[in-house]
């Protein structure tokens, strides 16, 4: 009996480790592919110019519209986003946490929304667009991708402000403090790290998704100087030069990753150092 | 009999189907220690947080009789509920500080009663600290994360927070549960010093703490009051045959 125990413990360990080994090793091969075509077209002219005319046939430019777009794009939704659900995920944590059952359907409308494909959004988008008579503009796309990042912010902070322990809340309350004060002064600092977590988590999927933005941003070779302008974005930078028959502008589609996958990592690393940073004052239950 | 300041009438509390309090009838004496007695599970706990109805955060819990804060009924009442609350302190089982460092857990009840002079906030903060003991402890590092103390040092944190918003009653929840036994002693010994300005309603089920510190005393066994009187007359002289049991250690 003892030895099925062992030889079973061995089996899981094994297979835990060859599962790790595979993941590691499949995202090793993804950045390797990408930077190693990407990295040598990669230049200051790709990253400071717009594209000049016959870029898409392999000649000079940058694809400077494109990261002005995609910052724009995710900075402004993922803002957005932001403003709109952290009272959402305050609100199902704190005012209504008499109403189980009810917080329980909100929660299962939410995934279900998570779940809802971006093509979906866009085409919605695309629809409301329509019926306002607006043409593809970037602030049409940062609409669009707010919704679409909305239920992924709203769950991801609430799954933060859950694990609050009661004990916390009945303190809070039995100083008298208003559902206000416990949501914006007591849970904001005590969930801060996991709240700039949940954005950046929005903000990883805005500045990826391409199948939203197709139909409500654009795509234009300038940088937008305003809301109501269309705008270039990474995404499908890096789609309609993949989609190209040329050899050399594929490649630049490359860098064009390159770049995508050096402004999350960035991001991602600002975040985690502010995450440190205000985690001193969250109490450890 | 001294005077009263909490009355409570006919309290019934169900939560769900079941029912936790039966026909609660008891006053609780101004300015004295009222330790709250009886098995675990028997209800003592639901009573003392249906006082600043804490009871009403689960949505399954139905009361009905009256709770009367100086002779006004806290459940039919038209009084805001964080007013009540702020009248009465909670010490819970553990200490639960506000994430932020020590200072602004103390100061945190006098900014919400609107309450922002600095001057005033440093004064009253090191009042409420040095009333717990804790002033000499922290004194030299009052911006640090209130994470930082040890869990004895957070509960008296929570008790200097719980004072500065001056309430009139002070509710504590086995306050001393999760302490080892020295931190133990200094909020036993300072309940003893605060019964002069407040009233204190304490729950236990350590029969030494009860027999220490308590004035009045009220013993509850399933959800029922079985015995209430002053402390002397209750461990000396008990009336009841389920009382007599308890304070032999035939049943915990």
């Amino acid at each position: 009996m003892r030895k099925i125990l062992k030889i079973e413990e061995r089996f899981y360990r094994v297979l835990m480790f060859l599962s790790t080994t595979f993941i590691g090793t499949a995202l090793f091969v993804i950045l390797f592919s990408i930077l190693r075509t990407g990295l040598p077209h990669l230049s200051w002219e790709m990253l400071s110019e717009i594209p000049h005319g016959g870029y898409y046939f392999g000649k000079s430019g940058g694809i400077f519209n494109a990261i002005v777009g995609s910052v724009y794009l995710s900075l402004g939704s993922s803002l957005i986003a932001f403003l709109v659900g952290l009272p959402i995920a305050m609100f199902i944590n704190i005012h209504l946490i008499r109403h189980t059952k009810f917080v329980a359907v909100i929660r299962f409308l939410l995934d279900l929304l998570w779940g809802v494909p971006s093509i979906v959004y866009g085409a919605f988008g695309f629809t409301i667009m329509v019926f306002f008579g607006m043409r593809t503009s970037l602030m049409a796309g940062i609409i669009t991708v707010s919704l679409f990042i909305l239920p992924i912010i709203v769950r991801a902070m609430d799954e933060v402000l859950r694990n609050v322990p009661k004990g916390l809340l009945e303190s809070a309350k039995s100083l008298g403090s208003t559902n206000s004060e416990i949501a914006y002064v007591v849970y904001f600092k005590q969930c801060l790290p996991g709240i700039i977590t949940a954005w950046l988590l929005a903000f990883g999927r805005a500045i990826g998704d391409a199948a939203s933005i197709l139909f409500t941003t654009g795509y234009t070779d300038y940088v937008p100087h305003a809301l109501n302008e269309p705008a270039a974005t990474l995404p499908l930078a890096i789609f309609f030069q993949l989609s190209s028959p040329i050899p050399e502008v594929r490649e630049r589609a490359y860098a064009a990753s390159a770049i995508l996958i050096f402004i999350v990592l960035t991001v991602s690393v600002v975040s985690r150092i502010l995450s440190c940073k205000y985690n001193k004052n969250k109490i450890n239950f | 009999m001294h005077n009263s300041v909490i009355d409570i009438e006919h309290l019934n509390l169900f939560y769900g189907k079941q029912h936790i309090l039966k026909d609660i009838n008891i006053s609780i004496p101004a300015k004295r220690i009222t330790v709250i007695l009886g098995p675990s599970g028997c209800g003592k706990t639901t009573l003392l947080r249906s006082l600043n109805r804490l009871t009403e955060l689960d949505a399954s819990v139905k009361m009905s009789g009256k709770i009367l804060l100086n002779g006004q009924d806290l459940l039919s009442s038209k009084e805001d509920v964080t007013t009540i609350r702020k009248k009465m302190g909670l010490l819970a089982q553990r200490p639960y500080p506000l994430p932020m460092s020590i200072y602004n857990n103390v100061a945190y009840g006098l900014r919400i009663s609107g309450r922002r002079k600095k001057k005033f906030l440093n004064n009253r903060v090191e009042y409420y600290l040095r009333q717990t003991n804790l002033w000499e402890e922290v004194k030299d590092r009052l911006r640090e994360p209130a994470a930082t103390l040890s869990i004895g040092q957070q509960q008296r944190l929570c008790l200097a927070r719980g004072l500065a918003v001056d309430p009139q009653i002070i509710l504590a929840d086995e306050p001393t549960s999760a302490l080892d036994p020295h931190s133990s002693r200094m909020i036993e010994e300072k309940f003893a010093e605060l019964k002069n300005n407040y009233t204190i309603v304490l729950v236990t089920h350590i029969l030494r703490q009860a027999r220490n510190i308590a004035d009045h005393v009220i013993f509850m066994y399933m959800g029922q009051v079985v015995e209430q009187a002053d402390a002397r007359d209750f461990f000396e002289n008990p009336q009841e045959q389920r009382t007599k049991a308890y304070l032999q250690g035939q049943f915990y």
